[in-house]
């Protein structure tokens, strides 16, 4: 048994391998390639594309409540002149980093520390990037006694209305709640071999398809490839993967032209089309036109009118 | 007043129960239907439906989901997971959202998220507060990423109320957990919850397999969640009406 999962391993590895030669043209992939090419160690993180794209850049720690979190990276950087606030999950590049970092998998601190920089950068209307990598938030005691769920609700009500531009970013894995904690904002990308789920693969085979090894085909049932994504309308692009410094460069094009565009609109506009996206995701029968009260809504708010 | 006999799930005895459905030895506070929760507080007769027709598609063409949600409607007689309307109570006007995790374990997908964001919509635009009640094991899987979506979506309706100033008030029924306590759940001015129920992010197993022991007793349950600092007060089925018509007359604003 351990030595046919050792050769199963062994075969992912070499097939990898085959992939990451073969001219990255996402073609040929299958949905579980991606899983795995969107968790392989190595693969570029959020420390390594903040520090490629940035002119300066200065981390800033802590959520000024409880401690700061590894797992989530975040600071204030310049790129060509502008000021831009960077938060991301952090995995770590190597194995001490990923032990350190927790595998890129937050507690309740790492959340705030997100939402307080953010705050920060409304207040000085700076805008914000944030970089998503992460196989979810952190299932353990302290992240359930200081309020998990709380920190991410929080972070999904603030920054639907954040008086600032947000671009996110999936740059590997986007793993549920976890992901979305950082995940909303005016745009949406995703790297080509990235992946964004409501729960793991092999979470949803031992769940829905009662048996734990049928990740791979959970994978192409869940529809959760770049691909997919862009079919659904839930991301805005998807960015081609190069070596990480093409990548990089890409990264930071799309956020110079995005910022310039967004930057100059009148902010309740930007906060106004941002909840008419959100509100609009989601299939139903016999569900009613939507546009409407919201617009109503809006006039009755001081901020979006 | 009915009394029923039913077998307690905490405590395994046979036991008399009438509408508020109690254990009397363990104090197990049984899933209410819809019609017995709106009994709990609703004046009687005031409860108008909303979108009482709305039903699931299957956004990411999963195999078996259309069969599955037929099957739960005929088990349960809803059409899915949230019921929402308007009512009154002591006369006042309010919102009302009811998830019901006897459809699905109240899983939240496109219909859920849907009609929890119309029955905020709603407050906000009539200023009337908004009150709903969750049971939920999390997102519907079935419904990919538009079910994580749902999670968005609902917690920017609650900003909403935040910027409109309308009241939002939740009871948290056993269990709450995942997707629905890391969005709507959480964001209530006033978040109340009934005794005992299980409230948390992570499933128990899962965080069980997470630190390779067991829990503690009374882990994620509501008087814990009080503790922690995330559950407001707990509030027993007897005094829900009252304390609605509290929370009302003191969430009104000078105008
Ligand atoms: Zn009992």
């Amino acid at each position: 048994m351990a030595e046919e999962k050792k050769q199963g391993l062994k075969s992912s590895l070499e097939h990898i391998e085959t992939l990451a030669v073969d001219d990255q043209n996402c073609g040929g992939k299958s949905s579980w390639d991606c899983v795995l090419l969107s968790r392989q160690s190595g693969r570029t993180g959020a420390k390594a594309f903040i520090d490629m794209i940035c002119d300066e850049f200065m981390e800033i720690h802590g959520d000024r409540t409880y401690g700061d979190d590894p797992a989530m990276i975040g600071g204030i950087g310049m790129v060509e002149g502008r000021a831009i606030t960077f938060i991301g999950n952090r995995k770590g590049a190597n194995f001490r980093e990923n032990v350190a970092c927790n595998y890129g998998m937050s507690n309740p601190e790492g959340y705030r520390k997100a939402l307080r920089l953010a705050k920060q950068a409304e207040k000085f209307g700076r805008p914000v990037v944030c970089f998503i990598d992460t196989p979810g938030a952190y299932p353990g005691l302290g992240s359930e006694e200081r309020g998990i769920g709380e920190a991410i609700a929080q972070n999904l009500k603030v920054f639907s209305t954040l008086k600032t531009p947000v671009l996110c970013f999936i740059i590997g894995e986007g793993g549920s709640g976890g992901a979305l904690g950082i995940g909303v904002g005016d745009k949406l990308y995703m790297l080509e071999n990235a992946v964004y789920s409501v729960i793991t693969p092999e979470g949803f085979a031992s769940i829905l398809l009662r048996d734990p090894s049928k990740a791979k085909e959970a994978a192409e049932a869940m529809k959760m490839t770049s691909q997919h994504l862009k079919q659904f309308g839930v991301i805005h692009d998807i960015i081609e993967e190069k070596s990480p410094e093409q990548t990089a460069a890409l990264i930071k094009q799309t956020i110079i032209r995005d910022f310039d565009n967004l930057c100059s609109k009148p902010v309740e506009h930007l906060v106004r089309y941002r909840l008419q996206k959100i509100r609009g995701i989601g299939e139903v029968k016999g569900g009613k036109e939507w546009w409407h009260p919201l617009l109503e809504v809006f006039s009755r708010t001081q901020s979006l009118r | 007043m009915t009394e029923k006999t039913i077998r307690c799930p905490q405590c395994q005895k046979d036991v008399h129960v009438d509408d508020h459905k109690i254990c009397p030895y363990c104090n197990f506070h049984f899933p209410l239907t819809v019609d017995e929760r709106l009994a709990l507080f609703a004046d009687e007769g005031s409860f108008e439906e909303m979108s009482s027709t709305m039903q699931s598609k299957n956004p990411i063409d999963l195999a078996g989901y259309e069969e599955k949600i037929l099957e739960n409607q005929k088990k349960s007689s809803l059409r899915d997971a949230a019921t929402i309307g308007r009512c009154t109570i002591d006369g006042e006007p309010v919102v009302v959202g009811i998830m019901s995790f006897s459809f699905m374990g109240g899983s939240m997908g496109s219909v859920v998220g849907e009609k929890i964001t119309q029955a905020m919509i709603e407050g906000a635009l009539t200023g009337n507060p908004v009150i709903l009640f969750t049971a939920s094991g999390g997102a519907r899987m079935q419904e990919g990423i538009f079910s994580l979506m749902q999670m968005a979506k609902t917690a920017s309706a609650a900003a909403l109320l935040e910027e409109t100033r309308t009241p939002l008030f939740l009871v948290l029924t056993n269990p709450t957990t995942g997707g629905v306590t890391a969005s709507f759940a959480m964001l209530g001015d006033v978040i109340l919850a009934e005794p005992g129920a299980i409230i948390g992010f992570a499933g128990p197993r899962v965080i069980e397999g997470t630190i390779g022991e067991k829990l503690p007793e009374g882990f994620q349950r509501s008087e814990f969640q009080m503790q922690k600092g995330f559950v407001d007060s707990i509030v027993t089925r007897e005094s829900m009406k009252q304390t609605f018509s509290f929370l009302i007359k003191t969430h009104k604003r000078r105008s």
